[in-house]
């Protein structure tokens, strides 16, 4: 544990250190990497440690990114602020969801579907909305102006990236330890105990819908201001909520860790399968990578990566 | 964005004037006869979910590889889709009982987080195989029947669609038959009932559950190949017929086959007339819609007697 620990010091250590030094694919590469394990860090939190299948989560990336990117280019607010007002909105739909799913006591399948429902709802509307570009979209134009969140220099978004992943993580290792946390647990490991126990539940479910759906919000402001462009399908759709799914489950689900973990294993892969294969022409390839490491973690390593590798750990120091 | 040459500026004006019996009166038979593929989709994911209570994540999916088999099975063999679908269902008959027997029955009694996940893995590898082998244009299959037209008065029929709606209700038919009439069939119901009772009675459970996951892929696979003359597909299709079938059995109740029947045929009703009323981009929102309402009003369904 404590030669993980050190592993884990000499990693940050290098992280800043390391766009110097490697070619500005690879920068891009980690920016995408350190973002999707915020996105899932964010996740986490309901679906990690309250285990409330969200399969929606997407609905707030694109409430959140849409929100800042409105703001500005119509009333000219720093995305700087317009991220936080994105997070809110992203954090009220969310606790709409969660008030009638909790409330009317939806659990597993329920949930998830009515997850989806809502989220296709948003990109539904937003493809039929002329205001926010319908189908065409959202483009940013470009002017380089760090007060508007856009950089001349590539190397700037993987210090916010890696800003954002270290803020999530060190939220979910605070949140972990607290009340907070260890409510969710009870909750995700048996909800009737929990509640005979004295927990809230219904409090700390929709505390914790409000938390992860106000962090992927926020997280939505990166997305837009990253690749200049919003459009209703990628941004709302169905296949951006399981790429955070995948990330979170493979890690681990429910530990601190786990989304950076997941993120670390299935961010390049992707990154680097949608530049080699599509140039193949093998344009799914990542996505048949992803499916069959989800079969395989879901039937042998069923906590996923992080609790693996620390059993390994243990094995090896007793 | 300006949005100029979008149609929706031109079009209010004269909606209301071409909303008249005729136009409404089409979308009904439309959403009606397009509504038994629906059923023939919802009757499969009721049927694996009922006895199991395992969600098919990969529905979609499998339709989708139904309808890939019968454009291959056309375009190498020259196969009409109204007779292949009958291999089809096989085919998909075979890769469902390998889905039970290899990734399914190891978790089954494990939470069902772990098999929506798994399921969705399942999902991810379809969809994506599908793209790899076919790529992603359009693709349809060529039918004997495909210009075939009807007139009922005013209103005119598909013929292609007609043979589909009947195909489709023919087998939901022969499903309830082989269900209630049949020893398995009476099986995968005890099971689907209660499944410590069936097994106390003797029922071989893996038998059952492997022929339901295969039967309910099946269904899939032939509601696949029967809309290929007439709705062109791709890889991405799955998802959004994924989440139709799930609409559906919601809608009806989930596990009931009625339900799923008569809910197959409600949704694509009021998709059909969404689109009459609404631009057709937005008849999804309809049954979206109902959807959220029915899981908030009524979780059971239509049809259904209780929550799992």
């Amino acid at each position: 544990m404590r030669w993980a620990a050190l592993g884990a010091v000499a990693v940050l250590l290098a992280l800043p250190v390391v766009p110097g030094l490697l070619p500005s694919y690879a920068v891009t590469v980690f920016t995408f990497t350190f973002f999707y394990a915020y996105l899932a860090q964010a996740w986490n939190v309901l679906g990690g440690y309250a285990g409330q299948l969200s399969a929606g989560h997407a609905a707030f990336v694109g409430v959140g990114a849409y929100t800042s990117a409105m703001l500005a280019l119509e009333a000219g607010l720093s995305p700087w602020l317009g991220m936080f007002v994105g997070g809110a909105l992203a954090a009220g739909l969310g606790a709409v969801i969660g008030f009638l799913g909790f409330r009317f006591g939806l659990r597993g399948f329920y949930f998830v579907l009515l997850t989806v429902a809502f989220a296709e709802v948003c990109r539904i509307v937003a493809l039929n909305t002329e205001a926010v570009g319908g189908a065409l979209g959202l483009y940013i134009t470009f002017t380089g102006n760090p007060a508007q969140f856009q950089f001349r220099d590539a190397r700037a978004y993987y210090y916010v990236a890696l800003g954002f992943m270290l803020a999530g993580t060190a939220l979910a290792a605070l949140m972990e330890r607290r009340r907070f946390g260890i409510y969710l647990a009870a909750i995700r490991e048996d909800e009737g105990a929990a509640e005979a126990a004295g927990v809230p539940t219904f409090r700390y479910k929709l505390l914790a819908m409000v938390v992860s759906s106000f962090l992927t919000g926020v997280g939505g402001t990166f997305y837009a201001f990253y690749l200049f462009s919003l459009q209703p399908n990628s941004v709302f759709g169905i296949p951006l909520s399981v790429e955070i799914i995948v990330r979170t489950v493979v890690g681990g689900g429910g530990t601190v860790l786990g989304p950076v973990v997941g993120s670390f294993i299935l961010s390049p892969l992707a990154e680097l399968s949608r530049f080699y294969f599509a140039e193949a022409g093998w344009s799914g390839a990542h996505l048949v990578v992803y499916g069959v490491l989800l079969v395989v973690v879901v039937l042998f390593f069923p906590q996923g990566a992080v609790p693996g590798l620390r059993r390994l750990a243990g094995r090896r120091a007793g | 964005m300006a949005g100029g040459g979008r149609p929706a500026e031109v079009r209010l004006p004269e909606a209301g004037a071409l909303i008249d019996a005729t136009l409404i009166g089409q979308g009904l038979l439309n959403g009606v006869l397009f509504g038994g593929v629906y059923s023939l989709m919802a009757v499969g994911l009721t049927l694996i979910f009922g006895v199991m209570r395992v969600i098919n994540f990969a529905h979609g999916d499998m339709m989708v590889w139904g309808m890939y088999l019968a454009w291959l099975l056309a375009t190498r063999l020259g196969l009409d889709p109204y007779l292949s679908f009958v291999l089809c269902a096989g085919a998909l008959f075979a890769l469902g009982v390998l889905v039970q027997r290899g990734l399914v029955d190891p978790i089954v009694d494990a939470p069902h987080e772990m098999q929506i996940l798994l399921m969705l893995g399942v999902a991810l590898v379809l969809e994506n195989s599908a793209l790899l082998a076919f790529g992603p244009e359009p693709q349809r299959v060529r039918s004997s029947l495909a210009l075939a037209t009807l007139w009922l008065g005013p209103l005119f029929i598909d013929v292609a669609r007609l043979v589909t709606f009947l195909v489709a209700a023919l087998l939901a038919g022969a499903l309830s038959l082989f269900l209630f009439r049949t020893d398995l069939g009476r099986a995968m119901r005890a099971a689907a009932d209660n499944i410590d009772g069936a097994r106390i009675i003797g029922v071989d459970v893996r038998r059952v559950y492997m022929a339901a996951f295969g039967i309910g892929a099946a269904c899939v696979g032939a509601a696949g190949a029967l809309t290929s003359p007439f709705l062109p597909f791709t890889p991405a299709l799955g998802l959004s017929a994924s989440v139709t079938s799930f609409n559906i059995v919601i809608i009806g109740g989930m596990g009931s086959l009625p339900g799923a029947f008569v809910g197959g045929l409600l949704v694509s009703v009021a998709e059909s007339l969404g689109a009459v009323f609404l631009s057709s981009s937005l008849k999804e929102l309809v049954s979206f819609s109902l959807l959220i309402l029915i899981l908030l009003l009524r979780p059971a369904g239509l049809f259904g007697r209780r929550l799992a």
